[in-house]
């Protein structure tokens, strides 16, 4: 909502100066957006007489003046059709500051002769578009004095940014109230808004059809005819006022109803009477109607929109827009003026359907003063008659004027329970009187109506926000929180805190955490998941994000792809967040999901460059289930359970028991990195956190160190084993073979190729003896040795190496 | 030990042997063990390594040594004598063994010298490059600091789903039917059911207040960090991004108490002793009164900072949580009151860390990552300082 200063006390009678409104505006909720003082760009610019405009020795089109500065005569070459003999202008001399590209102007020659100096054209000095000529100032402006005073330029243009809830503040006026209650000054009469008496009845009569009616979509319709007016070029006071705010003026039809929706909140509009056939009807439309709206754009319409209707076709879009063919123009003689209320809801939706931005729609959807309608078409009578001259006919009107007295009740003490501050009775009802509201003030207690224009007010926490927001939120003391107890209760969870320590133990592992969409492309999440019809978002942001990721890795892998596409194959990333399993609230899991691609560091002298495998992901996916309190050791891998989107032969689930998935881990399977647009192996893994079951004890009690004193034995073997025998099957073997003494078994060798038959491999182990009573014996040692080597024989078939 | 190749050696001289056997004046002898002290003492000094070293060892003290010669021949001599030259050759062979001593260390010290300046590397090339060193993403970091900050005032941190319903999302926040951040054009809509119903994407965090005062009794402190989604993608707007929500409420928490915490709260977070504050009054339909923070800054020479100076920066929005809020969620606005608070992360922490684009931080480029990420010890905590 744009005004200017010298606009605003038309209705705010202060002394404050500029910046003392300004500062108040945003102390009271109407935040300034921005604020422009032209005059300030202006300064350089004055008024000077040009004594004799004579011709250029060289050039035709050139002009040389002699121009009156009113502190000496200087010469200026100027090439404006406009510059002559006897007219004032705005003159810039050497030093000045251009205001339309912040140049600062030189003396110089123009085509040989000397110039000491600039007429400048509206253009030029960012008044207007005007750049055919030179600006002509009044005879009677004084020469010497900046122009900025002299053009109706020196009035600041004010900008404030308006919360929803305010349709008052839509006008000049009710900006001019809040001030007014504020104490910045006196909220004037506004004579306008009393009855003109009219002298003839109006040859158009109005109706609101009865569904319109009953819906309250449009309340109430007054109209009045208005014959014999001139139109045409509105006064210089009313085309500065809209050329400030940046309306342009059109004609003195069209400003008037400009000037009264920013200056009362009053959308108006005045038909030419001439072209309407027969009275007027609001209805709703008719399904595929059409109508060429005042923009020149044509809009096909919907039954759920309401339009004002002559006998043939629909005028106007209601509380939006009026319509091109009944228009007023320079030779409009006769006009209807018609002022109306519009449901905001109603106008929310068709503005919104069509596209419609407009000044009217603003007003409407927000909720205009119904009691507007009674005195707006007063003020839009006398503006016309004032200014076009004609005779107003008697007000014709359908339907019925709203009157809403919302009241409430204020407990003089819940401003301070709420607000912190108390506020004495006396004064809250002053301020809630000044703001409009009626107060009767009770023991401790003010009843009030609310202003008609104040629809947002529905109970007495409002009342206390009006009364505070006056006040100033800077009158309530800043109270310490206050403690509940002496030290804080635990802020998270344990799951919250599993979560934050699986996001610093993955980064601790060298991997970089990302933040990727909720949101996926189906396309492409269809190589994840069974798409729920209910996962697809109805309306997306675009095509390729256009539903709930079913798996929290996939947006990785692109992420991994668009890295490698700038240069950066070595990839170590992960990422902690949801994946969607259902439409439900709460269908959603969390999942810390990583990947590795191209080599574990970048290529060195020292030779530690080497391509990531699958055994980094295990080992990622191990430590974090190990940091979140899970022995790896209870962990079965499952070398038949992770899903198709990993290398069928090259992946595993985690899991603790037949049922409990805790996740995955693998190569991802070509297919997918095709699909997805990555080159290369990448190796991943997905954890369902909220999968890992939370310690069962409580408390902080570690099981006790049994750190023996006697000295642990390491022996090696190698066995030579068919292709198939995991080097699970082997290491739990070895361990049973005395689950007493073997501690480790540690795979330190795996070979196949030259020298080892095919299908068949070589595995190296050791394992680790460690006595608790007493040290070990050579033959206790062979003992347990020829009970490992019978261990593994037998459950893997394979044979000892000799 | 004494190698047939060894070059440069001293010779010895067998006449020295010999003298002890001639019935010679006492002073005599005297002088020859002076000669022979004064022969060994200068071998030790020239010799060249330990090798030689050795040799002049066993040529001196060894079994078949000079001096231990002498000594064996002091049997055959009479006490007197034999006191007299026992002394003498005793001092000799204690002065001998301890310069040997001294010049073995020394040689030990030269060689180990002369072996490191052989071992010299250049200490200039680039270190083994490391495995770990990945980085927490900076909306984590700043959510952690985030809650440290709060939890410390003693809120607990608060969760909710990402796929709201239109209770918990709008209408239990006295958002109406017909408002018009409800169309499509700004909240994301899951398909419509059969009964016509549509879930959302929440719109904002503030749904976790509605789920929190549903399941619990006050008082109440929380904060609720989390993924929201709005209808909009230009330079200063991503479709998913990241708010925080607070919520306090018990029987007497108001606005004064709102200053109090959020000021603590900017002056924690920006790292600053002491920060200019200004509350303007707002709308947001589930609070009244309503408010938004602003806090000073500078905006000179096009840079921001943060703290001082004669221009303000918008942080985030406040105020009294709405009694119809208050009564959707079952609780008494006559009895219950307090405030909330919601704030956009991806915000703050660009103005904290100088992040200078939005669009950035969901990009997964690695060079943002490294350049703005955190090291993941830097654990937020209210000790830190």
């Amino acid at each position: 909502m744009k005004f200017t200063f010298e606009w605003l006390k038309q209705h705010l009678d202060t002394d404050a100066p500029v910046e003392q409104i300004t500062e108040k505006l945003t102390a009271i909720g109407l935040e300034i957006e921005s604020f422009e003082d032209r005059s300030a760009a202006l300064a350089d610019i004055r008024v000077a007489y040009i004594e004799e405009a004579g011709q250029h020795p060289d050039a035709d089109r050139l002009k040389l003046c002699k121009v009156n500065t009113g502190e000496k005569m200087i010469q200026v070459v100027c090439g404006a059709p406009n510059a002559r003999t006897g007219i004032k202008v705005a003159l810039a001399q050497p030093g000045a500051i251009i205001p339309i590209d912040g140049s600062k102007l030189k003396a110089g020659k123009i085509r040989g002769v000397e110039s000491q100096g600039m007429m400048c054209s509206t253009r030029e000095l960012c008044l207007g578009e005007d750049h055919d000529g030179i600006i002509e100032l009044p005879a009677d402006a004084e020469i010497g004095a900046p122009v900025a005073g002299v053009l109706g330029a020196d009035d600041p243009i004010i900008e404030i940014n308006l919360t929803p809830n305010r349709p008052d503040c839509t006008s000049v006026r009710g900006i001019a109230r809040d001030l007014a209650a504020a104490g910045m000054g006196t909220l004037r009469d506004d004579p306008y808004q009393q009855p003109v008496a009219g002298s003839f009845d109006s040859p158009v009569s109005v109706t609101i059809a009865d569904d319109v009616l009953a819906d309250g979509a449009a309340p109430a319709f007054y109209g009045r005819y208005i014959r014999g007016v001139k139109n045409g070029e509105s006064p210089d006071w009313l085309k500065a006022r809209l050329e400030a705010i940046g309306l342009r003026p059109i004609s003195i039809l069209v400003d008037i109803t400009n000037l009264a929706t920013f200056d009362l909140g009053r959308p108006l509009h005045v038909f030419d009477a001439d072209k309407l056939k027969g009275n007027l009807d609001v209805r709703y439309a008719r399904d595929g109607e059409t109508l060429q709206a005042l923009n020149e754009k044509e809009y096909s319409l919907t039954s759920d929109m309401v339009v004002i209707a002559d006998q043939a076709a629909a005028q106007s879009i209601g509380g939006i827009m009026g319509g091109e063919l009944t228009g007023c123009e320079n030779d409009t003689v006769n006009v209807f003026v018609e002022c109306a209320l519009f449901d905001p809801i109603v106008t929310a939706k068709t503005g919104r359907k069509l596209q419609i931005n407009s000044d009217a729609r603003y007003r409407f959807e927000r909720g205009v003063d119904p009691q507007s309608v009674i005195w707006g078409i007063e003020v839009a009578t006398r503006l016309i008659t004032e200014l076009c001259g004609g005779e107003a006919s008697h007000v014709v009107r359908a339907g019925e004027v709203p009157a809403p007295k919302n009241s409430f009740d204020l407990r003089i003490d819940r401003i301070a329970e709420l607000g912190g501050v108390a506020v004495e009775q006396n004064r809250a009802a002053e301020i809630l009187t000044a703001l409009g509201f009626e107060v009767t003030a009770k023991e401790g207690v003010l009843g009030t109506i609310a202003p008609t224009w104040r629809p947002d007010i529905v109970g007495e926490a409002d009342l206390v926000e009006e009364v505070l927001r006056i006040v100033g939120y800077d009158q309530i003391p800043t109270v310490p929180v206050e403690r509940e107890t002496s030290l804080p209760v635990p802020a998270i969870s344990p799951m919250q805190k599993r979560v934050g320590l699986a996001r610093r133990v993955l980064a601790s592992r060298g991997m970089y955490e990302t933040i990727t969409w909720s949101f996926a492309d189906s396309r492409l999440a269809k190589e994840f998941a069974d798409l729920k019809p209910g996962l697809f978002v109805a309306n997306p942001i675009s095509s390729d994000l256009d539903v709930m990721r079913p798996n929290a890795l996939m947006n990785l892998v692109s992420a991994a792809g668009r890295n490698q596409k700038r240069g950066f194959p070595d990839l170590a990333l992960f990422e902690l967040g949801p994946e969607f399993f259902g439409d439900q609230p709460g269908d959603q899991r969390l999942v810390a999901a990583g990947l590795r691609a191209g080599a574990t560091t970048n290529r060195s002298w020292t030779g530690s460059r080497r391509d990531i495998d699958v055994f980094d992901v295990k080992a990622d996916a191990e430590a974090l289930i190990e940091a979140l309190g899970v022995p790896a050791g209870n962990i079965q891998v499952n070398a038949e359970g992770a899903p198709s989107w990993y290398h069928p032969g090259r992946s595993a689930a985690l899991q603790l028991g037949p049922k409990n998935v805790l996740g995955y881990f693998g190569e991802l399977h070509p297919r997918i990195l095709k699909a997805l647009d990555v080159k290369g192996r990448v190796v991943a893994f997905e954890l369902f956190v909220e999968n890992l079951p939370m310690p069962k004890k409580k408390g902080t009690n570690r099981p006790p160190l049994n750190a023996s004193a006697f000295q642990s034995v390491e022996r090696d073997f190698a066995f030579l084993l068919d292709d198939t025998v995991s080097a699970e099957q082997v290491v739990k073997a070895a361990r049973s073979a005395d689950k007493g003494l073997i501690t480790d078994v540690t795979i330190f060798d795996l070979y196949a190729g030259k020298g080892i038959e095919e299908g068949k491999k070589s595995l190296a182990f050791s394992i680790t003896l460690q006595p608790t009573k007493q040290t070990l014996t050579d033959e206790e040692i062979d003992a347990v040795c020829k009970k490992v080597i019978a261990a593994v024989e037998k459950a893997t078939g394979g044979a000892l190496r000799g | 030990m004494s190698g047939a190749a060894s070059f440069g050696r001293p010779r010895f001289f067998v006449p020295s042997f010999f003298i002890l056997f001639t019935p010679a004046k006492a002073s005599e002898v005297m002088e020859n063990i002076e000669a022979l002290r004064e022969e060994v003492l200068a071998e030790v000094e020239k010799a060249g390594d330990l090798a030689a070293l050795e040799d002049i060892r066993i040529s001196a003290l060894g079994k078949k040594g000079r001096i231990t010669g002498l000594m064996k021949n002091l049997g055959k001599m009479d006490p007197d004598q034999r006191r007299e030259f026992g002394q003498a050759l005793n001092a000799v062979k204690d002065q001998v063994a301890s310069a040997i001593d001294m010049r073995k260390s020394d040689l030990e010290n030269a060689a180990l010298e002369a072996r490191l300046s052989g071992e010299r590397i250049d200490v200039t090339l680039p270190s083994r490059p490391s495995e770990t060193e990945g980085r927490i993403h900076p909306i984590s970091q700043t959510i952690d600091e985030i809650i440290s900050i709060f939890g410390e005032m003693g809120f607990a941190l608060a969760e909710g789903p990402d796929i709201e319903d239109d209770f918990h999302n709008f209408t239990a926040l006295n958002i109406p039917p017909e408002h018009p951040a409800r169309e499509m054009q700004d909240t994301f809509y899951l398909p419509e059911a059969e009964d016509g119903s549509r879930l959302v994407l929440r719109t904002h965090t503030s749904p976790v207040q509605i789920r929190t005062m549903q399941s619990q009794t006050p008082p109440i402190r929380i904060v609720a960090p989390g993924r929201t989604y709005r209808s909009d993608s230009d330079m200063t707007h991503t479709p998913m991004f990241h708010q925080l929500e607070g919520l306090v409420i018990d029987e007497k928490t108001h606005m004064g108490h709102l200053k109090g915490c959020l000021l603590e709260f900017v002056k924690t977070y920006f790292e600053l002793d002491d920060v200019p504050v200004r509350y303007r009054p707002s709308f947001f339909p589930f609070t009244e009164p309503s408010a938004e923070m602003d806090i000073g800054c500078s905006r000179k020479g096009g840079e921001l900072k943060i703290g001082a100076g004669d221009d303000w920066l918008e942080i985030l929005g406040c105020g009294m949580v709405h009694p119809r809020v208050l009564a959707a969620c079952g609780l008494d606005p006559e009895k219950y009151q307090g405030f909330a608070f919601g704030m956009g992360i991806e915000r703050i922490a660009m103005l904290k860390y100088g992040i200078p684009d939005l669009r950035t931080f969901f990009d997964t480029d690695l060079r943002w990552l490294k350049h703005y990420g955190f090291v993941p010890l830097d654990v937020p905590n209210m000790v830190r300082g």
